[in-house]
């Protein structure tokens, strides 16, 4: 990464590349833009949604290196290396993720807009502890709010996921 | 804001603090973006520190736990970490969600210097050591020296916390907290109760009830004194007493959060199961 001007200076760039959803992306970033804001705004990928900007609701759950985190949280100047994962990058050739796949089935979302969110995080939260049960689902979301209080489904569809990661590892 | 900095080494970090006074160190940004997403706070330069490797993990120094300021609450939540440091995991597996324990580490705990902030109260029952370092040197701090008060500390501008120092649990351990709801929820009384077996000691630390972190002397050397060290077990009425005393230590105030009062009454209920759950 570099800045490609006066370090000190307004309106100051940086180069930033990381892989996001397996690309190698690399562009001129002004420092203080989050990145989410880089996701939607220069890379088009509005899958992931802005909900509180405080850390709080989860909406903007994405997976850097494997692990979720909150991309309102973070300075888009900060992922230079890393490996990003959004919402878009899950299906491949147009097949869900089994995480997506079992939000669908069991109608885990209302509005849909904790969704991305939601999805990403329960992908991180079963990758690092496969065998959860209810309440570990329960408690390991707790990052991620659903005003139309649709937990119990989403619950479902976690739970549906990881045994389908366990039928087919 | 005009510029964030990302160094890759520690000694490129303090090169830059060194350099210029108005640069912000940022760690997880759990606390500090919020900060700035309100508005609240406006940094005029930043340093990331999330690309410095040497600042992150931990490692057991033989009677030691040397943990990187850099250590995410994720990390300290692992059950090998949990063995030497079961309070300080306890607290970690606390803090905030997921995303916010893969993000948010020790260093920044520390330097955000809230009364809330979880770690202390287990770092102040430890007597844990603070390795602050700049260009000009290193110093060690113990967490009530480093912290004067609420979001304060005696950091200067070029210095940057590197790691703390605890030592390797010798004996049983508890942390407790209770916050409004039991998810995401910043602490609004918690506690650390801290044995060691080989000293016949005992360290309890008090959270969100200070304005600067404390340790409630009073309580440890009555528990002290009190405890069979042979069995782990006390005479009727120890832990009731420990927990008045472990209160009395308390100096709370009413805020959003909570009342002093219900504070004050939470710490002796918590210091109370937290010695019983220590005992035999």
């Amino acid at each position: 990464m570099r800045a490609s001007t006066d370090p000190h200076g307004k309106g100051v760039t940086m180069d930033v590349t990381a892989i996001v959803n397996g690309v190698e992306r690399t562009a001129d970033v002004e420092p203080r833009v989050l990145l989410v804001h880089w996701l939607r705004d220069e890379l088009g990928l509005t899958g992931t949604n802005v909900g509180c900007d405080t850390s709080s609701c989860g909406a903007c759950t994405v997976l850097i290196d494997g692990r979720s985190a909150k991309a309102c949280n973070l300075f888009a100047v900060q992922v230079d290396g890393s490996d990003i994962t959004t919402i878009e990058g899950l299906a491949i050739d147009g097949e869900l993720h089994p995480m997506q796949q079992a939000f669908h089935e069991c109608h885990a979302l209302q509005c849909g807009y904790c969704t991305p969110g939601m999805v990403m995080a329960a992908v991180s939260l079963i990758d690092e502890y496969p065998d959860l049960g209810d309440r570990g689902v329960r408690v390991g979301l707790e990052g991620n709010l659903c005003r139309c209080t649709g937990y119990q489904n989403i619950v479902h569809a976690v739970l549906q996921a990881a045994g389908e990661q366990e039928r087919h590892p | 804001m005009s510029n964030v900095v990302v160094p890759t080494t520690l000694d490129e970090a303090l090169a830059l603090l060194a350099a210029d006074p108005q640069l912000s160190p940022l760690a997880g940004g759990t606390d500090f973006m919020v900060e700035v997403n309100h508005g609240a706070r406006r940094p005029v330069r930043v340093l990331a520190l999330r690309a410095v490797a040497e600042l992150r993990g931990w490692r057991r120094d033989g009677d030691v736990l040397v943990i990187g300021a850099g250590c995410t609450y994720v990390s300290m939540a692992d059950p090998a970490f949990a063995v030497a440091a079961p309070a300080l995991a306890q607290a970690a597996r606390t803090i905030g969600s997921p995303q916010i324990r893969n993000v948010g580490t020790i260093g920044g705990n520390l330097a955000t210097a809230s009364p809330a902030g979880d770690t202390l109260p287990v770092l102040m029952a430890l007597g844990a050591r603070v390795e602050v370092a700049s260009t000009e040197g290193t110093r060690t701090l113990a967490v009530d020296e480093l912290i004067t008060g609420v979001k304060r500390t005696v950091l200067h501008p070029a210095e940057l916390i590197t790691s703390v120092r605890i030592p390797v649990a010798r004996g049983p351990q508890e942390f407790c907290k209770i916050g409004t709801r039991n998810a995401m929820v910043i602490s609004a009384a918690g506690i650390a109760v801290v044995l060691d077996r080989e000293a016949h000691t005992v360290g309890c630390g008090l959270g969100s009830v200070t304005a600067a972190p404390v340790r409630a002397t009073d309580a440890e050397t009555f528990a002290a004194e009190a405890i069979d060290w042979s069995t782990l077990r006390a005479g009727a009425g120890t832990t009731e007493r420990f927990g008045t005393l472990a209160a009395d230590a308390a100096t709370p105030i009413d805020d959003h959060r909570s009342t002093a009062a219900y504070r004050r009454h939470a710490i002796g209920v918590m210091a109370r199961r937290a010695l019983e759950r220590c005992l035999s």
